[in-house]
């Protein structure tokens, strides 16, 4: 039965977030027998409750609190109040996720050393390696259900990776096929098997995809070690004379300030609001905001370089119909400075509803250019780009100087400007993509500029030196060690795959070293 | 094209077919917007039904398809007079926007002018107005986030309560 702390008991590991890494770390300490509350800022809503309708969904899901943007990025101009595309609910972004689960290739834990200096880079190598990180992959791997490990059998490829897999075998890529999913290709662990329904991004009405809101919660709460307090969004930080951390301030259902004391706080917020906090819990001490002595926080922020591209084709696809990431081409996503850019990205497809076409294909467009693609929805194939983007210290998370949230918190404000290593990447992939669907027949194809950020990251970033970064390689903060840094923020830089298996896989070795550390009573 | 008969209300359809326009044809008839040939009309409360016709005329040219009924457009605006009803900025917006564009048309007004060409030439000039941000801006969501116009594009919309697509042809692509 889930549990239920009081506010004073100052035993509890306060986690911020329920999503990738909050929700996992629960679970994990909660399976330790370690007393967890969970604030998140959204709501309950039960995978029953998700909605097969993109607006409709939106609006329940979404985190559509106000942010401001700045920098050369098209978001800042399309989307000004809405940087990232990601969720506030309890199960967080795992709820709207793709599924897609690869692990990073080794150099990109040692990017620094790979690539070398790169102008405009704020280039680091992480202090964890690939080696090290396996065996944290391969229970994340057995946790989530990935398909091609464990021997869960692949999903079965929809019309959209067909025709994919088609360009793909005409370009001469080796490695195409329908991904690394975190979603059943099979029932187990009590949930049901995809049905290709389509509306991944939605929320999977069958919990076929993994998302903490049904998997690590609940296993967390039976344990009667873990209680989840929905609509608790965090404003504050609190800490002693000593400088560690003592609780955190948080608006609750009703909007009233409650403190709930702890003995360790693991912020997991995304590294949009996790930044935020810390920089928003600044303190006589502490006047630049917590854990910040090296002027890190907020700073490195990444969001992959991303694009997408769609083309229309004689006969019909119905790309719309099974998984929104049906399959993926991992060939590109080599370090290969020969191709003009260091890293590389990956292909995925990617699906999105009439509505949310018409909203993302080309943002502002409008006239017959615009609307004759739209007419030829039903002959439409897509793939995303996903790729490493540089971090810039330039591209961070301030608070806003004069906006404030319904809790009297400054709102978040976002900057971006795209590293020149980012844009001839985009372009060479928009190349490539174009080239792979030109070759299975189309007759139109776009070139999509990014939507709202969906992977956030970089925030807080992991470093071996405290004057690098905020966190250490377990993400612990360099600076007081009662408070942990459990999301993405964590990433030293962000490598080409989706990050959401790297988030769990850090979760879970963090659980591992927290617990240790109070057995050991160092915190 | 859309062609407006302004003044007597009760206009029959058989008069509207003698004086030998084709197609859809909108009516202003009193406070509404009438569509004698598909059967259906929109009233008006705060905006002037002339506007409102201009405006779903606009809406056409902002984002044509030549295959979707004048009365999605309709639909898609009517949000402009309940949104004007309560704010009088909002009535100013459009009601000026509207006045704007007819009298950069000339003679005839917007609805005047014969081919989308001269339309759309007329909107290009006023594209980066608030007028004109407003009217898009809300369009990407009221014209395609209306459940009864996917089909004409080909999308099918929710589909869990059908059980997906497992058995619905998510993999039926034949001409690969």
């Amino acid at each position: 039965m889930a549990a239920s702390f009081d506010l004073k008991n100052d035993g509890v590991v306060v986690i911020i977030g329920s999503g990738a890494g909050g929700g996992t770390l629960g679970n994990e300490l909660a399976q330790k027998g370690v007393d967890v509350v969970i604030l998140e800022a959204g709501a309950r809503h039960e995978y029953e409750d998700f909605i097969n309708d993109e607006w409709g969904s939106f609006a329940q899901l979404a985190w559509t609190d106000k942010r401001t943007t700045s920098g050369d990025w098209r978001v800042a101009k399309d989307f000004p109040n809405l940087p990232a595309w990601i969720v506030k609910s309890v199960g967080g972004s795992t709820t709207h996720w793709a599924g897609a689960s690869l692990r990073f290739q080794e150099h990109e834990f040692k990017t620094a050393s790979t690539y070398g200096k790169l102008e405009g880079a704020n280039l680091l190598d992480w202090p964890v390696t690939l080696a090290e990180m396996e065996p944290y992959y391969a229970k994340a791997e057995a946790k989530m259900g990935v398909t091609g490990t464990n021997g869960w059998p692949r999903l079965p490829g929809n019309n959209n990776f067909k025709v994919l897999k088609a360009g793909a075998d005409k370009l001469g890529y080796k490695e195409c096929h329908t991904g690394n999913m975190a979603i059943n290709s099979v029932e187990r662990d009590d949930r049901n098997s995809c049905q290709q329904t389509g509306f991944c991004f939605q929320g999977c009405k069958w919990g076929a995809k993994w998302s903490t809101l049904y998997t690590e919660i609940p296993k967390g709460e039976a344990t009667g070690h873990l209680e989840v307090r929905p609509n608790s969004m965090v404003i504050k930080i609190n800490h002693d004379a000593s400088g560690k951390v003592t609780g955190v301030v948080y608006a609750d259902k009703d909007g009233k300030l409650q403190e709930q004391k702890a003995r360790i706080v693991a912020v997991a917020g995304n590294s949009i609001e996790s930044p935020r906090l810390l920089l928003n819990s600044q303190s006589a001490k502490f006047p630049h905001g917590l854990a910040n002595s090296s002027g890190q926080v907020g700073k490195n922020y990444m969001r992959h370089t991303t694009g997408s591209v769609y083309a229309i084709f004689d006969k019909p696809v119905h790309m719309y119909r099974g998984t929104t990431m049906a399959g993926i081409i991992r060939d590109e996503a080599r370090h290969d400075p020969s191709r003009g850019f260091v890293g590389g990205y990956e292909f995925e497809t990617l699906s999105l509803g009439l509505p949310f076409m018409a909203a993302f294909l080309n943002p502002g467009g409008w006239g017959r250019s615009f609307t004759t693609a739209l007419d030829h929805y039903d002959h439409m194939a897509g793939l995303w780009i996903v790729g490493e983007d540089m971090p810039r210290e330039e591209n961070r998370i301030t608070l806003h100087k004069d906006e404030k949230d319904a809790h009297g918190m400054p709102i978040a404000d976002v900057h971006f400007d795209d590293h020149p290593n980012d844009t001839a990447m985009r372009d060479h992939a928009y190349k490539q993509a174009t080239a792979l669907y030109d070759a299975v027949g189309a007759t139109r194809t776009f070139p999509t500029p990014p939507y709202p950020s969906t992977h956030n990251l970089g925030t807080n970033r992991m470093s071996e030196k405290a004057q690098d970064g905020v966190v250490n390689k377990h993400g612990q903060t360099h600076d007081i060690k009662n408070l942990f840094v459990s999301d993405g923020s964590q990433f030293t830089t962000g490598a080409a795959e989706n990050p959401t298996l790297t988030i769990v896989s850090l979760a879970i070795r963090q659980a591992e070293y927290i617990a240790s550390q109070m057995s050991a009573k160092t915190i | 094209m859309v062609t407006i008969y302004d003044g007597k209300p009760g206009l029959s359809r058989r008069e509207l077919l003698k004086r030998g326009s084709i197609g859809a044809l909108l009516v202003i008839s009193g406070s509404a917007v009438i569509n004698p040939e598909q059967a259906w009309g929109l009233e008006t409360s705060t905006l002037k039904p002339e506007t409102m016709a201009t405006l779903i005329q606009v809406a056409r040219d902002i984002y044509p398809h030549d295959q979707v009924p004048d009365k999605y457009y309709a639909i898609a605006v009517k949000g402009h007079d309940e949104t004007a009803a309560k704010d009088p900025a909002h009535k100013e917006l459009i009601e000026k926007g509207i006045a704007e564009l007819d009298k950069k048309a000339g003679k005839g007004g917007y609805r005047g002018l014969g081919w989308e060409e001269q339309r759309v030439a007329l909107l290009t000039e006023i594209e980066k107005t608030p007028f004109f941000q407003t009217v898009r801006g809300g369009l990407v969501v009221s014209l395609y986030n209306q459940q009864e116009v996917w089909p004409i594009f080909g999308y099918e919309g929710e589909s869990y309560s059908k059980g997906g697509y497992i058995a619905r042809g998510f993999s039926d692509i034949e001409w690969l």
